[in-house]
């Protein structure tokens, strides 16, 4: 489809401009304040819990998540919704009560530098190293993506859309560092939701709320439930994703969220920068609490266009074989076309920018931060001063770029790389969550342990990932079912070698010598001493407000069970 | 944080804010007065004027809540 579906207004244009301005200005300003390392990769260690926390959500808001999850709203219904309650409020609750003591009070500047802490030099070279590639080709293909989106959407030329917003990224974070990204993260936090939730607010005026929403949905697309969260997840065919509850529960609720929201250093960096102990483990609860609202912003859209678009969208290919059909990726800019008259309509596509650019400055500020402390500093040069590597944490932030941008126009070479994007998290995040949280929580867990553990869940990933790749019939192996679709496949594959990680860590341990007790102060539960709360009023307790959220989560599963 | 003299990130939110519920609500009372050819649906409910003030008093909040003062 040639056609662009959007046209921007001179209103527009200079709201979209504004946006530019203001975050170059945050970066310009905030150089006079990044000066040590500790101030460059960490922001100094000084962010409140709420900035902390608005930073943490904001990071993993890509403008892709906004499109990407509109569009599974239209495609799968309310389904979608588990990627942002399952799938990520038990996990961040988590991170909050359990975990974040022991990064925060072993004062690491990374999640591989937490595993160099507890487990050694190997286990933290084969993580910084993995994280490194993964984060470099996720951030290539997601500026790919946006710049693919606003071809579509407004006409945009690719190359200038992939040049302009990330040397706008390239810009605030040389200059500012972490500090820099996360005041912008926050600011995009503010633009992604007041020009996202535009639409849901007036689609549910046109659609006659909520149950008119319902009533519409049955209407349009008779026999087919896109409305229930849980019901339909009895069988694989019960419901459109493919997916039996176990799948949701254990593959996605337990091993990819957990292992997403507690061990992927582009988030867990925003929390490490909190001021002290209590903000850091309120950070991830405050995060959590505007996680749960998100699908507001993303899924009631998507949920709105079944109910009031007066054509039915389809997939990629069905569409390339309609003429003029439009597909789901479509959906938020159809509705923001709908509603949103110029003013609005900038306002609109400023929050999809913004999303693109606070997830791209998450990759790198995570990236810079990983290769100049844990492969730099590691492996190449240990013993330069402070200002040597803030230097190059600034000159890999824009390397970091530069590597993403020819990595977007690879992927515009093979768009087939673009169907293995979910893949990666399960070949290095879900087994990384089990080094990690049998580090965190065994003292008897051995530095070798730690590192075959990890190497082990990672080869077996990809292992059963090629086997399904040349030889399909192995699917019913991996997923459980030959009718499982990708979702599915990679939920299973994230499951198997997370237990493969867990089960060699452990075998491994058995016969190899741990460390003793008091290296492990700080690093292992039952070897640190983790400050009390008990003079702190109930209401300021991080454990409180994770009840409350926890509390609210199950409520939500019930009323759209 | 940073000490005296910082500026908050909540000034440099509320400022872009304030400045944008200006522009959408005055686009809003210009679109009043002159309906475009093809409007959006529900025009009636002139989205850019309500949803601009929406805007400019969250931005006004934190532009004068977050002003800076002299250190």
């Amino acid at each position: 489809m040639n056609q662009k579906l959007l046209t921007l207004s001179p209103v527009d244009l200079v709201v979209i401009g504004l946006y530019f301005v203001m975050v170059l200005g945050i970066g310009i300003y905030l150089k006079r304040y990044t000066k040590t390392g500790e101030d460059f990769f960490l922001a100094g260690r000084d962010m409140t819990s709420w900035i902390a926390g608005l930073s943490f959500v904001a990071a993993n808001l890509g403008s892709l998540e906004l499109m990407g999850w509109a569009a599974s709203a239209y495609q799968y219904g309310i389904l979608a919704t588990h990627w942002y309650w399952i799938g990520a409020i038990p996990a961040m609750l988590f991170l909050g009560i359990v975990m974040m003591p022991f990064y925060y009070i072993s004062r690491t500047h990374s999640v591989p530098g937490y595993l160099k802490l507890r487990f050694g030099e190997s286990a933290r070279a084969l993580s910084a190293i993995t994280f490194g590639f993964m984060t470099i080709l996720m951030s290539g293909i997601n500026m790919y993506s946006m710049a693919l989106v606003m071809k579509i959407v407004l006409g945009w030329d690719i190359h200038f859309s992939i040049w302009v917003s990330s040397i706008t990224v390239a810009a605030y974070v040389f200059l500012g560092g972490l500090l820099s990204a996360i005041f912008n993260e926050v600011l995009q936090f503010f633009l992604i939701w007041l020009g996202a939730i535009v639409v849901s607010i007036l689609g549910l005026v046109e659609a006659g709320g909520w149950s008119g929403m319902v009533r519409r949905i049955h209407a349009n697309f008779p026999g087919q439930d896109y409305t229930h969260l849980w019901a339909g997840l009895g069988s694989f065919t019960a419901n459109p994703m493919g997916i039996h509850w176990t799948g949701i529960v254990l593959g996605l609720g337990f091993v990819i969220s957990f292992g997403y929201w507690t061990t992927d250093f582009l988030v867990v960096q925003r929390v490490l920068s909190a001021k002290d102990l209590r903000s850091a483990k309120m950070a991830p609860i405050i995060g959590s609490a505007f996680k749960m609202a998100v699908p507001f912003i993303v899924i009631l859209p998507g949920l709105l266009g079944l109910a009031v678009l007066p054509e039915h969208l389809v997939g990629e290919s069905q569409a390339a074989a309609m003429h003029g059909a439009h597909t789901y990726n479509e959906v938020l800019p159809m509705m923001l076309a709908r509603y949103c008259g110029p003013g609005l309509l900038g306002l609109g596509i400023t929050a999809l920018i913004a999303g693109f650019m606070s997830g791209m400055a998450g990759n790198v500020s995570a990236f810079a931060t990983v290769w100049t402390y844990d492969i730099y500093r590691a492996l190449i040069r240990p013993r330069a001063s402070d200002s040597h590597y803030v230097a190059m944490g600034r000159w890999c932030t824009l390397l970091g770029v530069l590597v993403s941008i020819a990595t977007a126009y690879v992927v515009m070479q093979f768009l087939s790389i673009m169907d293995y994007v979910q893949a990666l998290f399960s070949f290095f995040i879900a087994p990384l969550f089990g080094t990690v949280i049998l580090g965190m929580l065994w003292k008897r867990a051995t530095p070798a342990a730690g590192f075959w553990g990890l190497l082990a869940g990672t080869v077996s990933s990809i292992s059963m990932f090629l086997w399904v790749h040349f030889d399909p019939s192995a699917l019913r192996y991996i997923a459980l079912s030959p009718n499982a679709q990708n979702m599915a496949e990679n939920m299973y594959r994230a499951l198997w070698s997370w237990i493969i990680c867990v089960v060699v860590t452990v075998v491994v341990s058995m016969f190899t010598r741990p460390k003793p007790v008091a290296e492990l102060k700080g690093l292992v539960y039952g070897a640190t001493d983790i400050p009390s709360e008990g003079s702190i009023p109930l209401v300021h307790r991080p454990i409180f407000w994770a009840g409350v959220v926890f509390v609210v989560f199950v409520v939500l599963n019930i009323i759209f069970w | 944080m940073h000490g005296p003299g910082f500026i908050s990130i909540w000034f440099f939110i509320g400022t872009l804010l304030t400045i944008y519920g200006v522009l959408i609500t005055a686009t809003g009372f210009y679109e009043l007065g002159t309906p475009p050819a093809n409007p959006p649906v529900l025009f009636s409910l002139h989205a850019g004027i309500w949803w601009g003030f929406v805007l400019l008093a969250i931005g006004l909040f934190y532009f004068l809540k977050f002003f800076p003062k002299k250190p």
